[in-house]
């Protein structure tokens, strides 16, 4: 053991992880199944709920934007963490390029997600 | 002067490749940990859907009429697989992460903590559904 | 009374150094009876079979913590495992996974005697009392707090199940967590901020993944996952509190 007692910053993407995690947990399945399924298939819901001008609404709406940038970016955020140290459990070792692609795909997204959604709300 | 008796000492080390197959309590793990790039897939389906969104109505219903496509549903059968699986991980897993809960006076259970974590699903998920359905009617 | 002697296969990973380039297996036939504990099975074959087997034990009841071995790539304390459980099939007995093999079953555990030692596993008190002044009092609810990270018995079997620690032995580990977060939450100890900056290290706590193995093995039901994931929080805490509370964040 070495006495490297550097502090680590693993506690902001770890606090992201657990956010998106136990939103994913909460919401994911049920979103999955509306958005991807009974939508497109068209049970259920009425076949207005994601038309264009609902949804325009919804993401020009406070609420509604920051519903959509909270699920993508902490659901990347949770993803991107999780597949970093996997990345390290067969054997990759947690390089520059891990760390980039893992947590740098988050971060765009969440810099995209909120440069759309902003504009909307102003 | 005494001889040296020559260091026998070699210690061993084993090797971790594969490691993940020695055990089923580690394949299940690694399943569980590989529902993020499910996780992921579907965030990225929501920001393409973003961002068609904010180049007007025929980008937003080229997205949705993408989402219709029998290969497009096949892939969100098996992303909702995947997401029930992560919810039921991850509540399987939170008892090791969560401070003692006491409940008069007596300590919350492992299998307590997991059923209350997918009633919370549950509750949500219903929540979820009455709330698009009213939105949309 | 007179019961036919069983013979049950035991399969042992023998690896010495001066003859060994690697480890090998060896059979070896051991009668046994219904109460016989692995560690019996081990003690039958250098009594009888091979004097040259070279293993650790001491108290024979699960409380040294000196027995623990691979049982059927399962970490156990031999002797609160049973030979009746594998016959007729048998079973195989390795060298705890995740640590260097000294020779057969004994491993080298210097590094978590190194890191047992680094947490300053000991009460520091918040202010030292004279004799005069009487003991440090503790009432029983704040006893309770941490009774069950103090009942490790550094067998390592925890650290034999945690993946992390195989792959980088620089993470501190389950075990050694449960027992700096027993010195933390006691309530007569002021050692916490200086246990800290273990906790907060890159090798801290932050290594973990939840795996959670470390916890089902573990034969005194300490939790040592729990440990080191209640520490993330606090390790969190610290983090971002350290710019609110400049210096000394110890509760
Ligand atoms: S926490 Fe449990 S498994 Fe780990 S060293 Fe202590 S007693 Fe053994
Ligand atoms: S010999 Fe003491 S714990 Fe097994």
């Amino acid at each position: 053991m070495s006495a490297n007692l550097k502090r680590s910053n693993q506690p902001i993407f770890w606090l992201l992880f657990g956010a998106g995690g136990m939103l994913s947990a909460l919401l994911g399945p049920m979103l999955v199944f509306i958005t991807g399924i009974a939508i497109p298939l068209g049970l259920i819901f009425s076949p207005e709920t994601m038309s264009y001008s609902h949804m325009h609404a919804f993401a020009h709406h406070w609420i509604g934007a920051g519903f959509i940038w909270v699920i993508v970016s902490l659901f990347l955020w949770h993803a991107g963490h999780r597949i970093f140290h996997s990345l390290h459990d067969v054997g990759i070792h947690a390089g520059t390029l891990a760390r980039i692609i893992c947590y740098g795909i988050p971060l765009l997204a969440t810099v995209l997600a909120a440069r759309s959604l902003i504009p909307s709300l102003i | 002067m005494r001889a040296v008796a020559p260091n026998r000492r070699r210690p061993y080390v084993r090797s971790m490749v594969g490691w993940w197959r020695k055990n089923p309590y580690f394949v299940e793990y690694m399943i569980h940990e590989g529902s993020a790039f499910f996780v992921a897939a579907y965030a990225l389906i929501l920001m393409v859907g973003l961002l068609r969104l904010t180049q007007g109505e025929a980008a937003w219903n080229g997205w949705l009429t993408a989402l219709r496509s029998p290969l497009s549903i096949a892939g969100h059968l098996i992303l909702l697989v995947a997401m029930l699986y992560h919810a039921w991980t991850w509540f399987t897993i939170m008892p090791i992460t969560l401070p003692p809960i006491f409940v008069a006076g007596k300590r919350l259970s492992a299998t307590a903590i997991t059923a209350g974590g997918l009633a919370a699903t549950l509750l949500t998920s219903v929540l979820l559904l009455l709330l698009v359905w009213r939105l949309g009617t | 009374m007179s019961e036919i002697e069983k013979i049950i296969p035991i399969e042992v990973l023998r690896y010495r150094p001066e003859q060994d380039t690697e480890p090998v297996l060896q059979t070896f036939q051991v009668p046994f009876t219904d109460d016989m504990s692995v560690l019996q099975g081990l003690q039958y074959i250098k009594d009888y079979l091979d004097g040259s087997l070279s293993f650790r034990w001491s108290c024979r009841m699960a409380i040294c913590g000196s027995c623990g071995m691979m049982v059927n790539g399962i970490p156990s304390l031999s002797c609160k495992t049973f030979l009746r459980d594998y016959y007729p099939v048998g079973l195989r007995i390795e060298a705890l996974a995740h640590f260097p093999i000294e020779r057969d079953l004994v491993i080298v555990m210097d590094d978590f005697i190194e890191k047992l030692e680094s947490i300053k596993p000991y009460i520091i008190p918040k202010k030292p009392r004279t004799l005069i002044e009487g003991e440090y009092l503790q009432t029983p609810t704040e006893r309770d707090a941490y009774e069950q990270f103090s009942s490790c018995i550094n067998c390592m079997l925890c650290y034999a199940a945690c993946p992390q620690y195989g792959l980088n032995s620089k993470f501190i580990g389950p075990g050694i967590m449960a027992l700096l977060h027993r010195y933390n939450i006691d309530s007569r100890d002021g050692g916490k901020a200086q246990r800290m900056e273990m906790v907060n290290a890159e090798d801290g706590v932050f290594d973990c993944t939840a795996v959670g193995y470390c916890s089902k093995v573990c034969p005194k039901h300490v939790d040592p996952g729990n440990a080191v994931n209640l520490n993330k929080m606090e390790s969190a805490k610290d983090y971002f509190l350290r710019f609110v509370m400049p210096k000394g964040t110890g509760k």
